[in-house]
């Protein structure tokens, strides 16, 4: 089996899982689906692991493989094909996506159990999976846009999965909006490129594209700028980011599958992708550092006064894909995916342990309600402290190395980039703070009732009469959250046993690229970016600067957030109240939605009534529609008059007719 | 006699005909008025045939006749049922098919 034969088996597999499972939909009892699902995508990972072995084989300077299944539509000048990449970048990506993939797939057969949809579900999800692979692979600009905007409809899907909830389904349609927002500029900004490179081959275009573009040449930036607005929409980022926090709406697996671990790591991949062509754009690569370096402060903020568990993750994951974006965008690529990798790992185990934490609350998210869960959930508690130790970046967790080799790179290109590296290091403080203030507030101090019937009574709080605790409705546990069952992870192995392997890899996972010691990830993604030009000068010096820096940093957030939110509980009050002004713009989340709303929204409401009252109703309606019909009521009037019903006058009109028409004929021969 | 005279009659009767379908209301008499016209066209049809010396005129004479036969035929069968109708026997009452 060659290297393209088994990435095309990787992506067959998740999509077979979809139409079984879809087909299948009234037949599956019990966790059948889940089951399917989850096997489908073990073995779309196991035939990335196939394709990542293949790879290998090839010599270093040949390991850009593509393969074509058929021609979708060739004619003079477009050459729309079935083809797939097989490089060493985009192996990362699917074994990432694939291998996180099958734990959360492994985890939602538990955590899901009861719920009506179960089988839906598992569609929606394989077919995610299956979107999310279609985009890495990608081989020409056609199937990266197919890819693109299917995993927009999945997420879509899967956001609204509870349809019940009137705030799931607008946050789906918030997250779908934006997301075609990306598209679109996804697709102008691939026609700024075809139009020179005539290519959509992604391989073709980045060859033809130094000859083509000049360095920094308007359509080149222009086409960056816009594939930076794709990968903005996709990636949540400033300001393009409001339905990240709002698709917290959907099952918590949803959210580490799509908002932590795959999804909103598109635009990262999309810029690492197209690494040719942001070279010969510069100033596209600085606009993406700057909002990258802007997103991972300004959702760092929000983070440290949002008050529900999920949306601090969610405001987590922002940041996080700040610092990627950030790296890849000043040319950091290994780092950057280095990073993109590690915080898969944490982040989808942080999203896991507090699926099973919600449980055990009733479904209720909210941290003010939450305390002294660590004796009720000691499982959850470990894994929680894990991932929230890697994401914090405490040697020698994962996320230490990744977030700082992004970092070092900035540091070393220089210049302006030195703000950049101290903003990476100002949100590293803010993530410690946002991080430990959610463990503290949860796990620690007095058990709230929850966790004392948890221990004292050995069963899950449900809830007498479950509302939703965003607007207050009364549930419908039909088709909705709280399922009949709650599911915590001490009492599911599939849950326990994906959250073990994860937390293992938020421990380990940072051994591929160690400074100094290993650096297997920067050997195999290599070939790809053998050809960047955009290079870092580093001194041992600032490495060991930056590693120190970024330890004590991480540590010193955490005994902060110790201090403040469990040492001295009257101080977060007390400082929220000496700064008012900066606390009511963290709690309002910089009032991105109410700007986003006066600037667009209303503007666009506007638009539509005046189309509606002015445009359609007195020029279509009246003049248009009106015109024709009145033109054509006018004739037939005229011609209805002749129509007397008096036989002698049609008569009369026939004999005049006929001797006109021979008189005529008479005068013509 | 050159066929001038022959036309001349033929236009003659024509003409009456033609007048009498437009001047009369009675459906009867609008029959007796078509008939003149379509003898009218059989005299000119004839008078062409004897100008030429061969039969394609007559025939097509003998062809109008039974034409007008029929039409004679439904004509008088639409009168007779107007009439047991008790409907006025007027083509200008008749004017249900105005627009």
């Amino acid at each position: 089996m060659s290297a393209t034969t088994a990435a095309w088996l990787v992506l067959a597999a998740p999509l077979a899982g979809t139409i079984v499972i879809g087909a299948l939909f009234h037949r599956l009892g019990g966790r059948a689906a889940g089951w399917i699902g989850t096997a489908a995508i073990a073995v779309s990972f196991v035939f990335a692991l196939i394709t990542l072995a293949k790879v290998q084989q090839h010599a270093p300077g040949q390991r850009e493989l593509t393969s074509t299944l058929w021609t979708i539509a060739g004619t003079t000048g477009v050459d729309a094909r079935a083809t797939i990449l097989v490089d060493p970048l985009s192996v990362l990506m699917i074994c990432v996506v694939a291998g996180v993939s099958t734990l959360i797939h492994l985890y939602s057969v538990s955590y899901l159990q009861g719920d009506r949809g179960y089988s839906r579900f598992f569609a929606y999800l394989n077919f995610f999976v299956f979107s999310m692979l279609l985009l890495v692979l990608a081989g020409n600009f056609l199937l990266l846009i197919v890819g693109w905007a299917f995993v927009g409809a999945a997420s879509y899907m899967l956001i609204s999965f509870w349809y019940r909830r009137t705030t799931a389904t607008s946050a789906g349609m918030k997250a779908f909006v934006i997301n075609v927002l990306g598209d679109i500029g996804l697709v102008l900004g691939t026609f700024f490129i075809f139009r020179h490179t005539h290519t959509f081959d992604l391989v073709a275009s980045f060859h033809a594209a130094p000859h083509v573009f000049a360095s920094g040449s308007g359509d080149v930036t222009a086409g960056c700028l816009l594939l930076l607005v794709g990968a903005f929409a996709k990636s949540a980022q400033i300001p393009l980011h409001t339905w990240l926090p709002d698709a917290m709406e959907g099952p918590t697996p949803v959210s580490a599958l799509i908002h932590a671990a795959t999804m909103v790591t598109a635009g990262v991949y999309l810029i690492a992708r197209m690494h040719p062509l942001f070279q010969l754009a510069p100033a596209a690569g600085d606009v993406g550092a700057i909002i990258g370096a802007l997103t991972l402060l300004i959702a760092g903020t929000i983070g440290l006064a949002a008050t529900d568990l999920k949306r601090v993750i969610a405001y987590s994951t922002m940041s996080q894909i700040g610092y990627m974006i950030m790296g890849v965008s000043i040319g950091a690529y290994t780092a950057g995916l280095f990073h993109l990798m590690t915080h898969a790992f944490f982040k989808a185990l942080l999203f896991m342990a507090a699926g099973s934490l919600i449980s055990a609350m009733g479904a209720v998210q909210s941290l003010d309600r939450m305390s002294g869960l660590r004796r009720a959930l000691p499982f959850t508690f470990a894994s929680f402290l894990i991932g929230g130790l890697a994401l914090t970046g405490v040697p020698p967790f994962s996320g230490f190395f990744s977030k700082d080799s992004i970092l070092l790179f900035a540091a070393g290109r220089g210049g302006w980039h030195w703000a950049l590296y101290v903003a990476g290091y100002l949100g590293a403080f803010l993530t410690g703070l946002y991080t430990f203030r959610m463990i503290f507030r949860a796990f620690l101090g007095e058990p709230c009732p929850e966790a004392v019937e948890l221990i004292e009574h050995g069963h899950v709080f449900h809830p007498a009469a479950p509302v939703n605790p965003a607007n207050g409705e009364v549930e419908d546990t039909d088709v909705g959250f709280p399922g009949p069952d709650h599911v915590i992870a001490e009492r599911a192995l599939p849950m326990r046993a994906a959250m073990s392997v994860l937390a293992l890899l938020a421990i380990v996972g940072g051994i591929v690229s160690i400074p100094k010691t290993t650096s297997w990830l920067d050997h195999f993604l290599a070939p790809t970016f053998a050809d960047s030009t955009l290079t870092s000068h580093s001194s041992n010096g600032l490495l060991y600067f930056g590693l120190i820096l970024g330890a004590a940093i991480s540590l010193a957030s955490i005994a902060v957030a110790y201090v403040v939110w469990v040492a001295r509980p009257g101080l977060a009050p007390a400082i929220a109240a000496r700064l008012p002004r900066l606390t009511t713009l963290f709690e309002n989340k910089w009032y991105f939605d109410e700007e986003i709303d006066a600037l667009v929204v209303r503007p666009g409401a506007w638009f539509g009534r005046f189309a509606q009252n002015t445009f359609e109703r007195v020029i279509v309606n009246g003049l248009l529609i009106g015109g024709s019909t009145g033109l054509v009521r006018a004739g037939s009037a005229l011609v209805r008059g002749t129509q007397s019903g008096i036989l002698r006058v049609y008569a009369g009109m026939m004999l005049v007719g006929i001797a006109g028409v021979g008189l005529y004929f008479l005068l013509q021969s | 006699m050159t066929i001038g005279w022959y036309l001349a009659v033929s236009a003659l009767i024509f003409a009456i005909g033609a007048g009498g379908v437009l001047v009369r209301r009675n459906p009867l008499v609008i029959l007796l008025c078509l008939e003149l016209m379509l003898n009218a066209a059989n005299l000119a049809l004839i008078g062409f045939s004897r100008m030429w010396g061969n039969g394609d005129g007559q025939i097509f004479a003998l062809i109008v006749m039974v034409v007008a036969a029929c039409e004679v035929t439904v004509g008088l069968g639409l009168i007779v049922a107007m009439h047991r109708r008790r409907l006025p026997i007027d083509v200008d009452e008749m004017r249900e098919l105005q627009g």
